[in-house]
């Protein structure tokens, strides 16, 4: 190839490698996929938000396809979030809370006050299913199969548009998988 | 710069060292200090991405710091407790990519450009420098010996005039 020819390398690398690059900018940098994904939901022994007697674990977790919403009443966020989640509940959607870092009563309180979408909250205090799980803000929410294993994370607020754009067919998909 | 601002303007610079972490660390074994530092350097916030846990302020930053204490105080190793991190928190967690397979391109990449840009440097060069000493000889110019000959006549005469 002579030189000149070879001064092109660097536009024909540009035009295939353009592509790409166009694409990723419709990606939100700041969200990471969760490190999760295909895994098992974490071993854990957390007592019930609701019911503190009652110890709950990852046997809890299997049986069904649900959904993990990681929420606390310092968050503004999950406020908004909320009402999509009572719509979901009422469609027959089974969503798990994880009540992060939270206080009891007021956390208790917050439900009662604006409706309880969870099948039921595990009290997370400290935060350590958490960081086993791999939530670095609030509100997150977890797409379970019925074994158990993590399929999808978002981080942010669940609303319309994205159930429909990350959730809706996925969770369609393992339901119907399911009924085999 | 003024001998007199070197002082104050190291101060104000390295003080950036000092910003984020306010809590203080007790450790039971004050060897691990200096590791517990360097990991809090090395690991990026989660939440707060373009800062690492040591200058972030952010619950989670918070959170790994006392996590990262804890798995040192557990007799960790640093690539331990990094595998545990990045477990969690995916190999975004760690500012240098670790050398596999996917990163390797991206490790080798800019090696490759220079040695590509070098390599077309020189030829061209070497082209330029043999087409000075014999310019009537370019072999990329391609050109009928009629249309030679009045070029060279051209040429002279020009020369002629100056």
């Amino acid at each position: 190839m002579s030189p000149r020819l070879a001064l092109f390398v660097p536009l024909i690398v540009f035009v295939v490698v353009a592509p790409f690059l166009w694409l990723a900018l419709d990606r939100d940098p700041n969200e990471l996929p969760s490190a999760r994904i295909g895994e098992p939901f974490p071993a854990f022994s957390l007592p019930s938000l609701k019911h503190p007697e009652k110890l709950l674990n990852t046997a809890d977790m299997r049986g069904q396809v649900a959904l993990v919403n990681v929420w606390a009443t310092w968050c503004y966020a999950c406020r908004i979030e909320h009402a999509m989640l009572n719509e979901l509940a009422l469609e027959g959607v089974k969503i798990i809370g994880l009540n992060y870092k939270d206080n009891r009563q007021e956390a208790t309180r917050w439900l009662n006050q604006l409706g309880d979408p969870y099948a039921f909250s595990i009290f997370d205090a400290q935060g350590s299913l958490g960081l086993d799980l791999g939530v670095y803000g609030a509100p997150e929410t977890y797409l379970l199969d019925a074994e158990g294993i993590v399929q999808y994370r978002r981080v942010g607020v669940l609303d319309q548009r994205s159930w429909q754009r990350e959730f809706a067919e996925r969770y369609q998909l393992l339901v119907s998988g399911d009924v085999d | 710069m003024r001998a007199g601002m070197l002082f104050p303007a190291m101060v104000v610079l390295w003080s950036g060292l000092a910003f984020g972490q306010t809590e203080v660390v007790e450790f039971s074994d004050e060897s691990l200090r200096p590791r517990y530092q360097q990991l809090i350097e090395e690991l990026r916030c989660p939440k707060c991405q373009n800062q690492n846990l040591a200058d972030s302020n952010s619950a989670i930053a918070v959170d790994l710091r006392l996590q990262i204490q804890s798995l040192l105080e557990q007799q960790n190793s640093n690539a331990e407790i990094k595998s545990y991190l990045a477990e969690r928190y995916s190999d975004f967690i760690l500012y240098r990519p670790l050398v596999d397979r996917r990163t390797l391109f991206l490790w080798a990449a800019p090696i490759f450009f220079m040695l590509f840009a070098a390599t077309a440097m020189v030829l061209l060069l070497r082209r330029q420098r043999r087409i000075s000493d014999d310019p009537g000889n370019d072999p990329q110019i391609v050109i009928s010996d009629a249309d030679q000959q009045r070029l060279a006549q051209l040429l002279n005469t020009r020369n002629d005039r100056r």
